[in-house]
This record gives structure tokens, sequence and C-alpha cells, in this order.
């Protein structure tokens, strides 16, 4: 992406006022919205497509041969189209749609682990997983007979390598493994893991929810087999997820879900399955949250990821600094390679307490385990108030945030 | 004092509080004093979990009264859970089961008891209300 001179600087004023969210208040005091990992605010842009959706498009797709099906469908189509240079995918029709992150990774655990898991295989996942990136899993080697290895972390929340590299061999059939730790912020080593995982033929997934909004994302040049990532985490609506597969393992696997859309032929006796995208998309999609997508991408390709990680790093960077000055204060989560996450603890307060009082003071962050029990149990803690940093943030809000905790802190201890 | 007047003393107490701070330093106050249940009883069996903050909850059914005590690893829940122990403990299961805690939505702390918070409250007055429930169909 070219960088713009006209975004030599990042104009965050500007990008705050496309989202009209921002302006309100929240008991009585400004919102600061600092809970971007659960779900990003929507821009302006997004927000109006969804109106002009309803007002003037919606139909249903790929069926009618009606005037606003047409429209529709292209509308649907678009994104599609607009994601295949966004991931830098090879086909339009490696990029599948689903409900989210979840469903995406679900449809491979199922569909990629009827075909190629069987009694005794390995599933490789890592300790910093979400829960979403490790249940699917367990099901998945619930019912195959396989094994789920767990690499470990160190104490920075950071993949111990080496133990990965020795967990890898010819019985490793996925290595799945997050990109970006929605609890720690810890950027890992993926384009490594992938060649390792390579190296003795297994295929590695990528959950790219906490990446996506952040860095930016080529597939072939990670040669990454699955990606799975939502479009509410990106500044676009709920409802619509991507999974991006490389066309040789979607077209060994067997469909996900039957219905409609998905078949090229049904009579009782057999159904042949349409071909892909469409045999991973049964029913009828969140047409809305597909079509408004686009506009959620157009959005960070036009301020550019590369400008949004740069400044999002900086406030990272002062965060940290600022919340480590407060006495008592302990971040989680202390990797080299982090990206614009913040989980902390006050020492003798309860995250949940800290979090009661940061939202009186109209803060929004995550408190509790973040849907991430084994990493929690494996810091031994409850859980921690996550302040997860977005591109309409500043630096005022951090310092507002800073001295919540403090006056937090000032109260429970 | 019956059930309600306890809750109408306790909505007289907070109307003292000028804003959210007052309240919350008070419940945070509650919480640090109240040695709320002996330890024997902080263990899994008597652990009502929420997502976020865990409660312990335990009934002793003495003289026809239900004696609650509780605890929490949050201390603004501890706090509730002290005054939800105020409210409830020392009534007969028929008071207990059939009382109405309007208290908490009058005196501003509804929020607490929503499902979204998962602090384990409202999991615990459901079981406050289950013990009631079931030592009344033990007694009839």
């Amino acid at each position: 992406m070219e960088r713009t001179a006209v975004l030599e600087r990042f104009d965050v004023e500007k990008v705050r006022e496309d989202f009209p969210i921002l302006t309100r208040t929240v008991n009585g005091k400004p919102l600061v919205y600092l809970d971007n990992g659960a779900t990003t605010q929507k821009p302006k842009q997004v927000i109006d497509a969804i109106v002009n959706y309803y007002t003037q498009l919606n139909s249903n797709v790929h069926r009618g041969v009606h005037h606003l099906s047409q429209l529709a469908t292209d509308a649907f189509e678009v994104t599609r189209r607009i994601l295949r240079p966004f991931l830098n995918a090879p086909h339009e029709h490696e990029i599948i749609f689903t409900k989210g992150t979840t469903e995406s990774i679900n449809l491979v655990a199922q569909c990629y682990g009827k075909a190629f898991v069987r009694a005794g295989d390995e599933i490789i996942i890592s300790a910093m997983e979400h829960h979403s990136n490790i249940v699917p899993w367990q099901i998945l080697c619930e019912e195959r007979g396989a094994v789920l290895r767990v690499v470990p972390i160190n104490d920075a929340g950071e993949l111990d390598l080496d133990t990965y590299k020795s967990y890898l061999n010819d019985r490793t059939k996925m290595v799945a493994i997050t990109y970006v730790s929605n609890a720690l912020g810890t950027i890992n080593p993926v384009k490594e893991i992938i060649q390792a995982a390579h190296a003795v033929g297994a295929p590695v997934l990528l959950d790219a929810a906490q990446a996506i909004q952040h860095i930016p994302v080529d597939v072939q040049e990670l040669d990454v087999d699955f990606l799975a990532f939502s479009g509410h985490k990106m500044y676009g609506p709920t409802g619509i997820g991507v999974l991006y597969g490389k066309e040789q393992w979607l077209n060994a696997m067997p469909p996900y879900q039957g219905g409609g859309e998905m078949i090229k032929e049904v009579t009782f006796a057999k159904t042949t399955y349409n071909e892909l995208p469409f045999k991973f998309e049964a029913g009828t999609p969140n047409i809305e949250a597909g079509i408004c997508l686009t506009h959620a991408i157009s959005y960070l390709n036009e301020l550019g990821l590369p400008n949004i990680a740069a400044y999002e790093n900086e406030l990272l960077a002062y965060a940290t600094h600022q919340l480590t000055e407060i006495p008592g204060l302990r971040i989680v989560g202390t990797a080299r390679e982090k990206s614009s996450v913040v989980s902390f603890l006050l020492d003798g307060a309860h995250p949940y307490d800290v979090g009661v009082i940061l939202d009186k003071l109209g803060i929004a962050v995550r408190t509790g385990h973040h849907c991430t029990q084994p990493l929690m149990d494996r810091f031994a803690i409850p859980g921690t108030v996550r302040a997860s940093i977005a591109l309409y943030n500043t630096r005022e809000e951090i310092d507002t945030l800073v001295a919540a905790v403090k006056r937090a802190a000032a109260m429970l201890l | 004092m019956t059930i309600n007047e306890i809750q109408d003393e306790l909505i007289e107490d907070f109307a003292f509080f000028e804003d959210w701070m007052a309240k919350y330093e008070y419940l945070i106050q509650l919480g640090k004093e109240l040695p709320l249940i002996d330890e024997q009883y902080k263990k899994e069996e008597y652990l009502i979990k929420g997502c976020q903050s865990k409660v312990w909850l335990h009934a002793d059914h003495r003289d026809g009264k239900v004696i609650f005590t509780a605890d929490s690893d949050a201390i603004i829940t501890k706090g509730l859970v002290g005054l939800m122990i105020k409210v409830l403990s020392g009534h007969t299961p028929r008071e207990i089961a059939s009382s109405d805690l309007y208290f908490i939505d009058q005196i501003g702390l509804k929020e607490h008891l929503s499902p979204t918070r998962a602090n384990g409250l409202l999991s615990m007055v459901k079981q406050m209300k289950l013990y009631a429930l079931a030592l009344q169909a033990n007694e009839s």
C-alpha cells in the first residue's frame, strides 16, 4: 500500500469524526472505548452502507433473476473480490464466508478432520489460544482418537519454539495457532511456525482474529494453509467472518453443512456439491454484513494498515510506559513482538473490581479470562484487565485510563 | 425485622451517599470488613462460579431459620454478597423463597445482577432461593 502524503501524519482527530459512537457519554463521562479486542466500533461509511443496503438493495443472493437479487449478489461478491488482494490470496474462490472466526475454525476442524485426521494423529495448538481455537480441536481429537499437543509459553507470553519443533512429526496433521494473542497481545512468529510445519507435511491454520485489523497479511508470503478472521473486529459488521483456505485443501474437504447454495444437483439418490466457494456456504448468508464488510476493508485500505500499525504501536508504547509507572501494577504479556493490547493486574485487586470502577469512569475495558482459561491458569491468575487499542484511540484517552486505574487502586487497596 | 424492613433500611442508608464513589467505597469497606464464610466452606462444592468472580455460599438451617454465609474473591462482589446476606439471612425458608429483592434496584446497583456481569451474584441469589425452597418442601 502506498503511503500517501495526506497520511504522513496519522490524523486521529479526523479519524474519530468517522466514528459517531465515540461522541457519546457513559455514566456521565465521555466514552473511552478500549475494548477493541472484543469488537471494534464502526465508521459511518459502514453504518451508511447498512442503511443503504436495507433501503436500496435488500434481496437474497445467488438465486433470483430479478434485478434486486442481481444487485445484492454483485455487491456481496464485491467483498470477496476486494478481500482477494487484501489478503493477497491467489483465487477469489479460496475465500469462504462464515459467521465469524469461530465458525471458520470449526469448519476446518470438522471438514479437514473428516478427510485427514485418524486415530493416533496429532493436532498442535498453543497455550495462548482462545477457547475457539482449543475446543473445536478437542472435539475433533475426541471423535477421532487423535492427540492434542499444546505448545507451552514462557513468562513473557512467547511461544516456546524449540518445544513446538520437537512436537512436529509425521503424525502431525494440523498446527492451529493464533497470529496475535487476544489476551496478551503477543505476535507469534507465524512464518517460522508455518515453515516448520510444512517441513513435516502438516498444514497450518492461523487464527487471525486479532491480527487482521493491525498487521498486513499476505497469505502467499506466509504460505499459510488456512486463515480465519471476523468482520466485527476489523470495523465491519457483526455476523460475517472469513475463512481463507488453499484450494487444494478446500477441494479435498467434504462440505460443512448441507442445504441450499452448496449443491449442484440434488436427487434423493445422490447430491453433487457445488464448486468453491459455494460448497462451504450452505443457506442464505448474512447478506447485509457481507456487503458492508467491503466498506470496512476499504476504510482500512484508505488509511493503510502500516500507518495504522505505526500509530497503534506508538500508543501501545505510551500506554505500557504510563501504566508501568503505577505502583503495584503488573503487565501480563511482555513479548518482544506485541500488538496493541495491554493486559494488567493491580496487586491485591481482583480484575473484576478494577473493571467495575473503570466502567463508572466511562472507560470500557475487558476484564476476566478473555476466553483463555488455560492461559490464565498458566500465569496462575483469575484474569486480567485488558485495554485493547484501536486506530481511533488517543494519548488523552490513555491518560484518562491511567488516571482511572490510579483512582481504582486508591479505592481498592 | 422482616426482609422488607431490612431492604427499606438499606435504601434509606444508601440515599445518603452523594455519588457512586461513596457508594462503592461503602461496598468495598463492607467487603473488606466481613469475614463472611468459614474457611472450610471455601471449596469446590460451595462454589458458585461466575465467569469473572467466584462466590462461595453456605447455608445452615437453625431453629426454623436459614443462616447464610458467603464470600467472594472480588471485593465489590463481596460487598454486594454482604448486602444480600444482611437481607436474607436469619429468615424462614418461606420468607426467603417468596421474597422480592427490590432494594438492589432502588440503591442503584441493579447492573450487578445482570447476567452480563458474570460475577456469580445472580446465581447466588438463585441458589439462596433454591435452598429456601428445598427446605420449605422438606418442612411440608
